[in-house]
């Protein structure tokens, strides 16, 4: 990561996937993965929450693993496929999971909901049929203010056994 | 009003239609203030902020930060002072509340200075260049400390921390506790916490001339009354301060209000350095500097009849504003003074209220606004009561409450409550929560040695409050000589296009309660249309919205008020509809439905015009409307409550328009062990009047509880006795995660209300205003003992339930070095080395400046100040964080003892007491690295004595990983 080495102010091209497509934008080594996206990449559905690494809010899926963006600088994501949540589903419709956080009422504002989405995606390839607890378990890693949980973790319930019979 | 929109089918008001907003949000399309950039050649913000809880502002050193490339301009609160004038306030007291410090800071957070530059990295780094000089004050961190007799004052000119006093008599409480059977009295604490939003502030700011205006995009949640203060503190009349809200906003729980500062300092700023300029604040500045809830202490009697009649009432209150009194403060205090009987009937109520500044930031709005504090101390004296009198707690509020027949009710304080059935509710929370069988739980758990607890609280939601209740901060003659101030504005505008699509435009800036949903099923239901016809915008841009003082999103206003004036501006296009359908059905307007999309004549199903189609006449054939019919269709309605009226000579007010009903329970098992509260079982039962949408309601519900569950088990904001604040991360301020939140088990008893449209009442706020009260009710049976307070955290809930003292704040590190005295929040610790010199020389190098600067670890410089008296400049990382984040300041003892060979042991305790963000971001890791940085200090003395030729690193390292073990951890 020879990238990481180069002094501050320095702008270096780096090329990654997102959400299927080959993109590539400037960033200077420190410049952290989440502000890459959103702001070089206009990739505005990662949401940042904290900025180090606790609220969960800007989890994106990386080479198909859910993490912190905030968390990574950007040099650390050249060349890899990155999943957010505008690429979770089709332009114009919603995936199981979504579909069960409406229907559930998984959200209000809405601000934390991206990087819950892509934890759930990682955590229900993994678990595909997961109990209760181990739902709470994965929420833990996300902060939510709005919801008290119950409703997401009726949503990712339902939304695991949507895609058990769908598949 | 009822009548005059009878005729509105009921079909989508009260069911869970899915929400509008969710396909946006979900796919990562809705727009936040971040995403946007609405004008070109935006610069970046970031805000320099005081280290210190309270200093003079000495030079300020801005070359080196103005010399980064990159940097546009650089705003300290002297170079602004001539923009922004004092924000208008209804204390008295000259206190001057400027959004950036001006020559003195009073709390950890308070903004200094401004960077704006090309991106927000320079802008921070920019930040770091900048050298302030401060004159370091005396801090009072809390209300104890403030009042005390030497207290340092925080504003010079008022003389006084404690800056207004109030007292309030209802009915004849002296008389009532003189007769009375038994009074109890029960003396509470209330913490500071905050519901931290996820989004964080966020601000736009662009100066312009000709004609000179500000306009300011922020996530903003009102109310709009603080438009006129911001309008005010910027020296301009209103419309040239435009203020525009983005689609989404990320939460706000009234946290939000409080950007309204950063507004001021941003518009300021964008006219000083002639750019437009964007700051979005991060989770450190919102967690030390944003708002919060006011802490609050007090005490709290009741007197009672020997068969359990509540008689009298008597609060003793006073409340933190921290540093400064930021509007619409002081009114956390007097939102439910006029429903000071909580859900009782008792009429003999006494209130002394004290307002005390203090080196914390500014309060303000949060969840509940002032209901968790004056629910803590009502409800626990209930609970209290009921154990003195040996009665059973639901049964000693039965026995108190207003009873059904009695409403509106007019509370002694000047509330007027709506409707409800208290009587009701607690039954069906009894039933719900099996109450007889979780009594006997409770004795087989007890018998057993165990600690089991039961709470129960109750209390009424105002909702949609009138404008003028925090006048009650005033005396009666004071406020004759203000405007008269009365209700609560709330407007709605529906437009239908000339293609038939219908929009409503709305002024109650929504942070993610779902509005635009709800508004959308009241209008479908008036024009006969599907909730997905019907657009709604819920931005508010104060040069073209029908806004008003009362706008904005705050004491569950919206099913309370707004509701009533969509209702009511739909129910108008409705008629518009079926007058310009008349014609072409040949049909009297009244004989006209609208259903389906179509206006048909009542009875002739075969007799229809769509909807759009009649619509349509309004824009496209104006000539040929029939003569009542006005062009176009553009209607607007305003309302305000007309029961929301001025207060009175006597200090009552009816202060909102409805008054919920919420009761709770919870069961509660301690381990006694590990102070771990297990929640056993968590019920709920509101009274929301009608509801608008069962699935929203219930989301409500949760998110409240879950509140109020962060309230009492986890949450609070804390400064060390000299004022540090040690909270500034989610890993030191602890919200509750998925695991943490229980099952909450809801129940509903509706009584309508009478006051709009739909019958329904305010409702959000409900359970983070009870679930601090019934925990700490459940959690106090348990153990057997009152002197709860919360959070009740694992450390606090031990020490409880094993007869030890519960210290109030936490301390880093506990070793006391002997002969010393430690400071309260210090961080201590001692150790000892073998040293390869003399007595004499280690004596000698200690005492030499420049060996000092070479020893001491990341020394940018030292000077001497005195006989044994350094002040150096030091780089240290912490927990990743690097920087000029903070100050330190500290003391150490040394015992030097000869050893053999011309060797020295030396032992050494110190006491250092760090400040500033590093202690905010850094606090769990201030107490080891301080312990490696003194152990480093003195390896790098052993290393200078010590001939060369010695150990290499690996030996270093493992010495210095011993005098780390050594170091002083208890």
């Amino acid at each position: 990561m020879t990238t990481l080495h180069r002094a501050a102010g320095e702008r270096f091209t780096l090329h990654l996937t997102l959400n299927g497509q080959r993109r590539s934008g400037e960033a200077e080594p420190r410049m952290l993965l989440c502000d890459f996206l959103r702001h070089e990449l206009q990739a505005f559905g990662v949401h940042v929450g904290c900025e180090h690494g606790v609220c969960g809010a800007c989890t994106v899926l990386l080479d198909g693993r859910a993490v912190r963006s905030c968390t990574q600088y950007a040099a650390q994501a050249d060349g890899a496929d990155i999943v957010t949540v505008e690429g979770l589903a089709e332009p114009g419709t919603l995936n199981e999971v979504q579909r069960a956080f409406a229907k559930h009422h998984a959200l209000q504002c809405g601000f934390c909901t991206p990087g819950i989405l892509c934890s759930v995606t990682h955590f229900l390839r993994d678990t595909p049929a997961p109990d209760e607890q181990q739902v709470r378990d994965m929420l833990s890693g996300h902060i939510c203010r709005c919801t008290g949980y119950a409703p997401i973790v009726a949503a990712v319930l339902e939304a695991a056994t949507a895609i058990r019979k769908g598949s | 009003m009822l009548e005059a929109i009878g005729n509105v089918s009921q079909r989508w008001v009260g069911s869970p239609v899915e929400r509008k907003e969710d396909q946006a949000l979900l796919t990562g399309q809705a727009r936040f203030i971040d995403d946007l950039s609405p004008i070109p050649g935006i610069r970046f913000a970031a805000i320099l902020r005081s280290p210190h809880p309270h200093a003079r502002i000495g030079r300020i050193d801005l070359a080196r930060a103005r010399d980064l490339p990159g940097v546009r301009g650089i705003v300290t609160g002297k170079d602004v002072s001539d923009l922004i004038g004092p924000v208008p306030s209804v204390v008295k007291a000259p206190l001057a509340y400027y959004p950036i410090a001006i020559d003195r800071v009073r709390y950890v957070g308070e903004p200094v200075a401004v960077v704006i530059a090309d991106t927000r990295y320079i802008a921070e780094d920019a930040c770091d260049l900048i050298g302030v000089e401060y004159e370091v004050l005396p801090a009072a961190s809390d209300l104890r400390s403030a009042t005390a007799r030497d207290a340092p004052v925080i504003h010079e000119r008022v003389g006084s921390n404690i800056i207004s006093r109030r007292s309030f008599s209802y009915g004849n409480p002296d008389a009532a506790f003189a007769v009375a059977d038994r009074v109890f009295e029960f003396s509470y604490s209330y913490p500071r916490y905050a519901s931290t939003p996820m989004e964080t502030f966020g601000v736009i700011a662009q100066f312009e001339r000709a004609p000179d205006r500000y306009t300011v995009w922020s996530n903003f949640q009102g109310p709009f009354v603080v438009q006129p203060l911001m309008a005010s503190a910027l020296r301009v009349p209103g419309h040239r301060l435009r203020l525009i809200t983005p689609p989404s906003s990320g939460g706000s729980f009234g946290i939000k209000q409080a950007v309204f500062s950063y507004i001021v300092l941003l518009a300021a700023v964008s006219r000083k350095t002639g750019v437009p300029v964007k700051w979005i604040e991060d989770r450190a500045e919102h967690l030390t500097a944003s708002s919060a809830s006011s802490d609050r202490v007090g005490t709290v009697a009741a007197a009672f009849t020997k068969d359990g009649e509540l008689t009298g009432l008597r609060f003793r209150n006073t409340a933190n504003m921290g540093a400064h009194v930021r509007p619409p403060e002081p009114a956390s205090l007097y939102r439910m003074h006029a429903a000071s009987n909580g859900c009782y009937k008792v009429q003999n109520i006494s209130i002394d209220n004290e307002l005390v500044v203090t080196n914390c930031t500014p309060v303000g709005l949060n969840r509940g606004y002032g209901g968790p504090q004056f629910y803590f101390a009502l409800e626990r004296i209930m609970d209290i009561a009921a154990r003195g009198l040996a009665m059973d707690p639901a049964e000693l509020r039965r026995r108190n409450f207003i009873s059904v027949d009695a409403f509106p009710y007019r509370a002694p304080a000047g509330a007027i409550f709506d409707a409800g059935d208290y009587d009701a509710a607690l039954s069906e929370l009894l039933r719900i929560a099996d109450y007889d069988e979780l009594k006997r739980r409770r004795d087989e758990v007890r018998r057993k040695g165990g600690l089991f607890g039961i709470g129960l609280a109750a209390g009424v939601e105002p909702s949609g409050s009138n404008m003028a209740y925090v006048s009650l901060a005033q005396t009666a003659q004071d406020r004759r000589r203000a405007d008269r101030k009365s209700g609560a504005n709330a407007s709605a505008v529906v437009s239908v296009d000339p293609s038939g699509q219908v929009t409503l435009r709305l002024c109650s800036t929504p942070n993610g309660q779902g509005h635009a949903t709800v508004a959308a099923q009241i209008v479908a239901d008036a024009l006969g249309l599907h909730p997905n016809d019907v657009d709604v915008v819920t931005e508010i841009d104060t040069l073209t919205s029908a806004w008003s003082i009362a706008s904005g999103n705050y004491s569950n206003r919206f099913a309370a008020i707004v509701v009533d004036a969509i209702a009511k501006c739909a129910e108008q296009v409705a008629q518009k509809i079926k007058l310009l359908a008349s014609d072409a059905l040949d049909a009297a307007p009244e004989e006209i439905e609208l259903r389906e999309g179509y206006a048909r004549v009542r009875g002739q199903s075969n007799k229809g015009l769509p909807f759009r189609k009649a619509a349509a006449r309004a824009h496209w054939d104006p000539a040929g409307l029939p003569d009542d019919a006005t062009p176009g269709i553009h209607e607007a309605a305003v309302v305000s409550p007309p029961v929301l009226g001025a207060p009175d000579d006597e200090d009552r007010i009816a202060s909102a328009v409805t008054f919920g009903f919420v009761i709770d329970l919870v069961a509660v098992e301690i381990d006694r062990s590990t102070g771990a509260i297990r929640i056993d079982k968590y019920v709920s039962v509101h009274d929301v009047g009608t509801q608008l949408n069962p699935k929203i309601v219930e989301g409500q519900v949760h998110g409240g509880f879950a509140h109020g569950l962060g309230a009492a088990l986890f949450e609070e904001l804390v400064y060390d006795e000299r004022g540090n604040f040690l909270s500034g991360t989610f890993a030191d301020y602890l919200c509750p995660t998925a695991v943490e939140v229980p099952p909450v088990e809801i129940g509903h008893v509706e009584t309508a209300s009478p006051v709009n449209a739909l019958g329904a009442k305010g409702m959000g706020d409900g359970s983070s205003m009870l679930t601090p009260a019934v925990i700490a009710n459940a959690v106090a049976d348990a153990l057997g003992r009152d002197d709860i307070s919360l959070p009740l955290n694992l450390r606090r809930v031990w020490a409880l339930a094993n007869g030890h003292d519960v210290r109030r704040r936490p301390v880093a590190a506990q070793v006391r070095a002997e002969g010393t005295a430690v400071g309260a929040g210090a961080l201590t610790g001692s150790g000892e080395i073998s040293l390869s010199a003399p007595v004499e020389e280690v004596w000698r190098r200690l005492l030499d400046p420049s060996e000092l600067a070479a020893i001491i670890p990341g020394c940018r410089g030292l000077t001497q100040e005195g006989p044994d008296r350094y002040s150096a400049e030091v780089v240290i990382g912490v927990a990743g964080i690097r920087g000029a984040l903070g100050f330190g300041s500290g003391s150490g003892f040394l015992s030097l003892r000869p050893e053999v060979g011309g060797r020295t042991h030396l032992q050494y305790c110190y006491e250092a007491d760090i400040g500033g963000k590093v202690a905010a971001v850094g606090q769990r890791m201030l107490g080891s690295v301080t312990r490696y940085l003194i152990a480093q200090f003195f390896h790098s003395l052993e290393r200078r004595l010590r001939p060369m030729g010695g150990s290499g690193w690996r030996s270093w390292w493992s010495k210095l990983r011993r005098y780390g073990r050594n170091g002083g951890e208890p």
